[in-house]
């Protein structure tokens, strides 16, 4: 029992809250959201610190025992997400500060961008599936708004697609928790692990657990891709990032409770049809990435590409393979948030998304430049960089398993990664200056600031892994052991 | 009672299906509303349709219906009706900016 549990999703609620009523005064806002956020990381970092010692927490709301009660579960995987998320959101919030024009930002901007933060924390930290749709909802709602606000004629026709397709994966999940419910009668989540362990996980409970697959696969991304690129490539680059450093992370981590906590019991079927689906994924997304032109979507692929490699890690399943994904989750949110900002700076300086039509940018903003190659060579997963310890242990874990073709796609598609990154870099950095010294748009500190600090976050992730490694391990330990998870919410005490 | 139910939550969900794939936004607005009434009949049927008493304490009867479908359902019907109201301001908001509600118009050029 911890109470400071709940405040990764209170704080954000009640900041967005209060941000409401402070409508026009947009400093005390960006005071008050730098500030609260900052608070969320540290109560993050505590409470990474107590679960090392003190095992799973959770938090009883109401005080009704599970199952019978709303509970929050703080384990090393959730904590650990919930840390990134607060800081990747911290860093984009400083870019937002200094990028958005004054009429978004009096548009409630910055509130919405906190419903969402809650919505996402929310999402890592619950144990049972309907507040994890609860939640869901939490986060899509105010991702619908974000997309569109500002109401430009591409937000509004990709914002249109996006909320139609949430909407259906929405209600496959109801349909989901519907058949989940008729069929087990409980929808705590350790509890529903319990009772399919208890009566093996017959055919119907496959059936669930693939729609489940289906649901989440359209959240996070995987195969079911189709609607991402538009949607991400149209809103302003604070949100996008936002965007990509966060949403599809929600799917991938429900995917990853879904399959070690409730349906672990046929990975011949559910594993494997993961599997083939990541392999897909990681085929089309390399395709994807060097297909087009446009930045934002080389940009956007490069998310889908991501999300296939992370999942290979959950179709091996063993416990080397669930850490490298860990890893790469982690380095994969900070990694898309500086990729989407930088992104965008280019574009807001060159004033066209076309790596055609720039050439030569290194004369005018050598900093932006090394830092684009920089961010290229962490997502390729080059050695000192943080994308490296990640790959290395999800292919070390496909091959101990004799998962051959999937290794060999997810180190071809790190070659399509690094190939469609050094494009744009060549293209838009290398080649004759295009852009006089006079027409320069000056690089403001406010743009480059926040690059700088993701930057130092994914340098520090790949010298600092030592130090991330315990809660790494403890993380893929609890997720490879589901007991574990099941002891720390009943108790033993099966009703 | 379960079978009659789950025929006619099928039968929603083929006419949403059908108006989901239309061209015409508000069809598909239409679509999306149907289909979540499919889902909450469904969460209904699922919990069981065993007859007894309003689950109110007072009535004192033998047996009460389940109540946790219920109170899912109104979570969801908020959910569904703040979405909805979200996509027709959205839907019409598009119709007023790009002047069309076809969705074959919406696919936008390649360089904006």
């Amino acid at each position: 029992m911890n109470n400071m549990i709940v405040l990764p999703m209170v704080i954000p609620i009640l900041t967005a809250i209060l941000l409401v009523f402070l409508r026009r005064r947009i400093r005390i806002q960006k005071w008050l959201s730098i500030g609260s956020l900052l608070l969320t990381i540290g109560i993050s970092i505590f409470l990474l610190n107590q679960i090392q010692t003190e095992g799973i927490l959770r938090l009883d709301f109401g005080g009704w025992k599970p199952p019978f009660g709303i509970l929050f579960v703080a384990d090393s995987f959730s904590m650990l997400l919930v840390l990134t998320t607060s800081i990747v959101s911290a860093v984009c919030l400083l870019y937002a500060f200094y990028s958005l024009d004054e009429k978004l930002e009096k548009l409630f901007i910055y509130p919405f961008i906190f419903f969402m933060i809650a919505g996402v924390h929310g999402s890592f930290l619950t144990g049972d599936l309907f507040n994890l749709y609860v939640c869901f909802e939490v986060m899509l709602l105010a991702s619908y708004i974000l997309a569109a606000i500002g109401g430009t004629k591409k937000q509004l026709r990709e914002s249109i697609k996006y909320i139609a397709i949430n909407v259906l994966s929405s209600w496959l999940f109801l349909v989901a928790i519907a058949y989940l419910y008729g069929t087990l009668g409980t929808l705590n989540m350790a509890h529903l692990s319990y009772r399919i362990a208890e009566v093996g996980q017959t055919p119907i409970l496959t059936v669930i657990s693939i729609l489940f697959l289906v649901v989440f696969s359209l959240k996070a991304g995987l195969l079911l891709y189709f609607w991402l690129p538009g949607a991400y490539s149209a809103p302003p680059t604070a949100i996008a990032a936002l965007f990509g450093a966060l949403l599809t992370k929600v799917g991938i981590y429900s995917l990853f409770r879904i399959f070690t906590l409730l349906f672990y019991h046929e990975p011949a079927i559910t594993h494997t049809i993961i599997g083939v689906m990541a392999g897909l994924t990681l085929i089309a997304g390399s395709i994807g990435a060097i297909a087009f032109k446009d930045l934002r979507q080389i940009i956007s692929f490069n998310v889908v590409i991501a999300v296939g490699f992370i999942l290979v890690g959950l179709a091996v399943s063993t416990a080397v393979s669930i850490e490298g994904s860990i890893y790469y989750l982690i380095h994969d949110m900070v990694v898309k948030g500086l990729l989407f900002l930088l992104g965008g700076t280019i574009i807001a300086l060159t004033g066209t998304a076309r790596i055609d039509k720039m050439s030569g940018l290194i004369g005018n903003y050598p900093l932006l430049g090394w830092l684009f190659l920089i961010v290229t060579l962490s997502l390729a997963g080059v050695p000192p960089l943080s994308g490296f310890i990640g790959k290395v242990l999800v292919g070390k874990g496909a091959i101990d398993t004799g998962h051959y073709l999937l290794t060999a796609l997810a180190i071809i598609s790190s070659i399509f990664v690094l190939y469609s990154l050094l494009r744009v870099f060549l293209n838009s950095f290398w080649g004759e200056t295009i852009i006089q010294i006079e027409d320069e748009m000056p690089l403001r500190k406010g743009l480059i600031i926040p690059c700088l600090l993701l930057t130092v976050g994914t340098i520090g992730l790949g010298f600092g892994t030592e130090y991330l490694a315990p809660y790494v391990r403890d993380a893929a330990h609890t997720l490879t052991n589901p007991h574990i998870y099941i002891e720390a919410i009943l108790e033993g005490k099966i009703p | 009672m379960e079978t009659l139910m789950i025929i006619l939550a099928g039968i929603l969900v083929m006419i949403a299906t059908y108006l989901f794939l239309s061209k015409n936004l508000i069809r598909v607005i239409l679509g999306s509303a149907i289909l979540s009434h499919a889902a909450h009949l469904l969460i209904m049927t699922m919990g069981g349709l065993k007859t007894g008493s309003v689950p109110i304490i007072g009535e004192k009867p033998l047996a009460y219906t389940d109540a946790l479908p219920q109170a899912l359902i109104l979570t969801s019907i908020v959910i569904g009706f703040a979405v909805t109201a979200l996509f027709l301001v959205l839907a019409y908001r598009t119709h007023r900016k790009l002047g069309t509600d076809n969705l074959a118009q919406l696919r936008g050029t390649h360089d904006e």
